[in-house]
């Protein structure tokens, strides 16, 4: 049997549905973006252009931006596994034609797409209120050199990272809240050179940009990799005995 | 009621499931040990033990969500290996002890994303045909945090019926169900049966295998025993006669002993229990014997061994012979 698309949207649908009617996960999608947009714009209007740490102060902020797509689907990854193990319903999924690689596509699309919808909402409403109401030389420092880039490139790429490490996790934690322990820990990592950058330590530009985004773009096709071993369906359906 | 096709031995060629050998270990740990039997399309089989005796391991084993340590099977015409797995589950269907539901949807959506997941077509129509055998048309647009656990119990025998599985395997189907929730899911299992679906059942409640099954294997780690259940008691346990009278008899070897079909008798609170050769030849020279010995009989009546009584004996043969 092939890789069925169906199968994947069968889950990715379930997921969404079930996102939906969970306030856990309708409250930290909220909370997220509502926190780190607030911060770095009122930072960035309340700026002093001719204050010689601005470039520094806006590196910041939009640091900020890109704890969303590392913070938010670390969370729910981490209970993908383990929480539908606690709640009696991965042993009739597992029970289906579903494949392993299916699964887990499945559950990772479903962290995904959100995440990335908000995370890039948010940086739209930040460039937008930095044009409405921040100084125009902050605005075009913003606007100018590899800010916007880094923050497109860089938010599926870790998005990416977090979704896989909190799924491999899930995958062999045995309590939802030690896997998200462990998994918003194990999401940190790249976001450090990310804000290396941002803070200007290693300085930035647009080739250091795309390598970096290369680097993690293959560090997050090697964690699928270990994510699709890590996954075994005996082990899941047996609690870890085998 | 026994399928049509099986053959004397309760087997027929076009199985449903063969198992041949089967054996899972975890380390030293053994979970079920060469287990063998055959199950034919159609048929209900009951598959009873104590806990721990390796019945769920088996249907794990058989529905490719463990892999067997030894052993073969082939599960609805596809032997089973780890590569046939998608293929063998999209064949068949597995409701486990419980009913592991997602109570934040509808009883409709979890059907939807079980029909997605089978791949089904016609997924509006499957879904109201299963939802209608289980009898929860009224409730299909509830959540399932709603349904009390009877319900959520037909909810997860309506996914397990949407891809109308060649073998349906039914864990404890009715584990923790109140009386009135036990009796509907095995009146649901019966019309199931009346279907022609094939159903291989676990359980430890014996009215149950004696009620819906049409052959029964008991299992302690191994098989001790298949057939049907009128087979499994003539195996384990002679004929005999129970005898009540309003008084015990002076001297029963003079009367019993003097009857040619009666081959032993134990006294018991109410009478007697004989062992007899043949019950139908037995009771008539019984009673004319005991009417010349001017007893007062009050009944003569062939023993009846419950499937209970079956489990009981060998489970109690199983705990003397770990004890020796």
């Amino acid at each position: 049997m092939s890789f069925s698309w169906t199968r994947v949207g069968a889950i990715v649908r379930k997921e969404l549905r079930d996102y939906r009617r969970n306030r856990f996960v309708i409250g930290t999608m909220a909370a997220f973006p509502v926190l780190f947009i607030t911060l770095p714009t009122i930072q960035l209007i309340a700026a002093n252009t001719t204050n010689k740490a601005l470039t520094l102060r806006i590196g910041l902020s939009l640091l900020y931006m890109l704890v969303i797509p590392v913070m938010m689907p670390s969370v729910v990854c981490a209970y993908s596994v383990v929480g539908e193990r606690e709640q009696g319903t991965l042993e009739p999924v597992l029970s289906t034609p579903i494949r392993r690689e299916e699964f887990l596509i499945a559950k990772a699309l479903a962290a995904f797409v959100p995440t990335l919808l908000i995370a890039y909402a948010v940086f739209g409403i930040f460039l937008a209120i930095a044009a409405l109401f921040a100084h125009p030389v902050i605005v075009s420092t913003i606007y100018a050199g590899s800010h916007v880039l880094v923050q497109l490139l860089f938010t599926p790429l870790l998005a990416g990272w977090a979704i896989w490490v909190g799924i491999a996790v899930s995958t062999r934690s045995a309590d939802v809240r030690v896997a998200q322990q462990l998994s918003v820990l194990g999401s940190l990592p790249p976001l450090v050179i990310v804000a290396l950058m941002s803070l200007n330590v290693i300085s930035e530009s647009t080739a250091l940009a795309i390598g970096l985004a290369a680097a993690l773009l293959a560090f997050d096709l090697l964690a699928w990799r270990v994510v699709a071993r890590l996954f075994d369906r005996e082990r899941l359906v047996i609690g870890g005995r085998g | 009621m026994v399928p049509d096709g099986l053959a004397a031995n309760g087997s027929r060629s076009d199985a449903a499931l063969v198992v041949e050998h089967l054996t899972k270990r975890f380390g030293d740990r053994i979970a079920f040990d060469d287990v063998s039997f055959e199950v034919g399309y159609g048929e209900v089989f009951g598959f009873l033990g104590p806990n721990g005796a390796g019945k769920t391991t088996t249907v794990r084993a058989l529905g490719t969500l463990i892999a067997p340590s030894s052993g073969s099977a082939i599960v609805a015409g596809i032997p089973l290996s780890e590569k046939n797995g998608s293929a063998i589950r999209s064949r068949i269907s597995i409701m486990p002890e419980s009913p592991g539901l997602y109570l934040r949807l509808t009883v409709t959506e979890n059907l939807q994303c079980f029909a997605g997941l089978y791949e089904l077509d016609d997924v509006r129509g499957r879904i109201n045909r299963a939802v209608r055998a289980v009898n929860l048309e009224d409730r299909s647009r509830d959540l399932c945090g709603s349904l009390s656990k009877g319900l959520r119990q037909r909810v997860a025998l309506a996914r397990a019926l949407l891809n109308d599985p060649a073998v349906l395997f039914l864990d404890e189907p009715t584990s923790g169900l109140d009386p009135v929730a036990t009796r509907e899911v095995h009146e649901l299992i019966a019309s199931l049966r009346e279907q022609g679906v094939t159903i291989f059942l676990t359980t430890h409640r014996l009215e149950e295998a004696e009620r819906l099954c049409d052959r029964v294997a008991i299992l302690n780690t191994t098989l001790r025993l298949i057939g049907r259940p009128d087979e499994l008691r003539a195996q384990l346990f002679r004929r005999s006669l129970d005898l009540r009278l309003r008084t015990p008899l002076d001297d029963p070897k003079a009367v019993l002993g003097a009857v040619p079909e009666v081959e032993g008798w134990e006294q018991t609170p109410s009478g007697y229990t004989l062992s007899v050769s043949d019950p139908d030849l037995a009771a008539p020279a019984l009673a004319r014997a005991l009417v010349a010995a001017n007893a007062d009989i009050l009944s003569i009546a062939e023993s009846h061994h419950s499937l209970e009584d079956v489990y009981l004996e060998l489970i109690d043969e199983d705990v003397e012979a770990k004890s020796r």
